[in-house]
């Protein structure tokens, strides 16, 4: 693509808007009521948002046959990786303020936080081995399989948002549907692929 | 306490009610349209509407007693406790109550109480403002969410309208109903709540001194989102079983199932007493935060009303009925 670099550039800062946004209604008093849960919340929204758009680049890749969207995959990821970075930096120093037994408790106890901390730290392997210099290291096939972990990752994060919510789970069955699409669709080419191999 | 001088602007300088109205339908339906990502969107545009309604056209309440059942805690400020609301008739997210709640009309307005008393009859709600003198009640309320407020309620025993009715010995339990009405409360169309919205206390509860009828907060009218015109208040208790814009009152000898036990027996029981040692079955409820601090503080046995109210209790396993 011609203006590859000038596209990446202008979603990379595209993708920091949540961040500029939350800035901006701190700065000008719009957190509202209760700030501190507002920030939790978006910043989780957005962190399952980017989870599902990395999810969707190959789907769109294979559909479209744009090649170069591949490119824009691992900056999404990180992306990702880096709002369920603060969303979890805000859980455990806005929301708890380091309170280590109560964060603990929490960790154990409530499963909706067992999973979305779960979630979290399978991320963090994968955000260290997103460099070229790692992909090289672990070779091919080996990083293939360990970044496949981001479809368990994603699951954990509808589940975490779904185990929260008190009773409307409008929000978390949408999240869940576009995942389910974008997982099933990998099922279905991966069976494909496979007839394709058998009829050859 | 926030003390407006009456008649400081004049009425040909307050914005048409009509044209007030319709710009925050404008408001609302734009942030609607905004769709998926709503939840985190929600908040902007919402303060803008609870700006407005801060110069709203609120009424005073008059001279109202000073009890000595309210707390000097910090009084959350107006702003909060009518932005930040809980009332599923107008949507699930806190901050929608604010927005579109101008839809309900809390005049004219009546509340028929029924079931087992002496005299049956409908209440008009401006008869009842008069059934007592109104007395301002400043009250901590536990959301069972893990969140806090302190608000100035209007309002007066619930136990003065009791002995006006009647009841007679098979009253054991007050069932409280919300209003019905898919036109006033948008947020009925979905059935994320049976309603009408029901709620429930033994008789012992529903005469207990601190348990209120609210008819305003601030010294001024309750908002509608808020639960225009009346609700009940029952300090110790989670916010939930305050039951908002009630239409009728019942009095039977069996307990009914609320809305909140309906939805999820489970999590949610008759009783609801704040009870920091009891944890929901998904989060702790050790601790919450105070709306407007930022530290967490440790949550207290019947939200600091033991004096008043543990005596109902004496006996009862607490993890059973909760």
């Amino acid at each position: 693509m011609k203006y590859f670099s000038q596209v990446k550039a202008a979603l990379f800062v595209a993708s920091l808007f949540p961040l500029l946004r939350l800035s901006w209604f701190a700065f000008s008093d719009q957190l509202g009521a209760n700030p501190i849960e507002l920030i939790t919340r978006s910043l989780g929204t957005w962190t399952l948002v980017f989870l599902l758009i990395t999810l969707s680049i190959t789907p769109l890749r294979k559909l479209s046959g744009w090649n170069w969207l591949i490119k824009l995959r691992r900056m999404a990821g990180l992306f990702a990786f880096f709002y369920a970075l603060l969303h979890f930096i805000t859980y455990i120093w806005l929301d708890q303020f380091f309170d280590l037994s109560s964060i603990y408790k929490d960790v154990i106890k409530r499963p909706f936080i067992t999973i979305g901390f779960a979630a979290f730290i399978l991320l963090i392997p994968l955000a260290v081995t997103s460099t070229n210099a790692m992909m090289k290291k672990l070779g091919g096939k080996n990083w293939q399989i360990l970044h496949r972990l981001v479809y368990l990752i994603a699951v954990f994060a509808v589940v975490h948002y779904w185990w929260l919510v008190k009773k409307d789970l409008t929000q978390p069955i949408i999240y869940a549907t576009v995942l389910a699409v974008l997982l099933g669709y990998r099922l279905w080419a991966s069976k494909n692929r496979q007839k394709l191999v058998k009829a050859l | 306490m926030l003390i407006k001088k009456p008649d400081d602007i004049k009425s040909s300088e307050i914005t048409d009610k009509q044209l007030y109205l319709s710009r925050r339908d404008f408001i609302s339906a734009t942030t609607r349209s905004l769709g998926v990502l709503a939840t985190g969107m929600a908040a902007p545009s919402l303060l803008l509407g609870s700006k407005e309604a801060e110069a709203s056209t609120a009424t005073k309440l008059g001279n109202l007693r000073k009890s000595k059942l309210s707390t000097d805690d910090k009084l959350t400020p107006y702003k909060d406790v009518t932005s930040y609301n809980n009332f599923y008739e107008f949507g699930t997210d806190k901050y929608s109550p604010a927005q579109l709640a101008h839809t309900l009309n809390p005049r004219p307005w009546t509340i028929s109480v029924e079931g087992e008393v002496k005299h049956k009859k409908t209440y008009d709600i401006d008869a009842l403002l008069k059934l007592a003198p109104l007395e301002e009640r400043i009250y901590r309320l536990r959301c069972v969410e893990g969140w806090s407020m302190v608000i100035p309620w209007v309002g007066f025993s619930l136990s003065e309208l009791i002995k006006q009715v009647e009841p007679n010995s098979n009253a054991k339990f007050v069932e409280f109903l919300s209003l019905q009405d898919t036109k006033q409360m948008p947020g009925q169309r979905s059935s994320v709540l049976d309603w009408p919205y029901v709620e429930g206390l033994r008789i012992d509860e529903a005469m207990n001194p601190l348990t209120i009828l609210a008819v305003g907060l601030y010294g001024e009218v309750l908002p509608n989102q808020n639960g225009a015109p009346v609700r009940l208040v029952a300090p110790w208790k989670y916010g939930f079983k305050n039951a908002k814009s009630i239409v009728k009152i019942r009095f039977s000898s069996t307990p009914t199932a609320s809305s909140w036990m309906k939805a999820n027996p489970n999590e949610y029981g008759y009783f609801a007493n704040v009870n920091p040692t009891v944890d929901h079955p998904r989060w702790s409820q050790a601790k919450e935060r105070r709306i407007g601090e930022f530290l967490k503080r440790e949550t207290l046995m019947f939200n600091g009303y033991s004096e008043q109210v543990a005596s109902m209790y004496s006996g009862m396993d607490l993890r059973k009925f909760f």
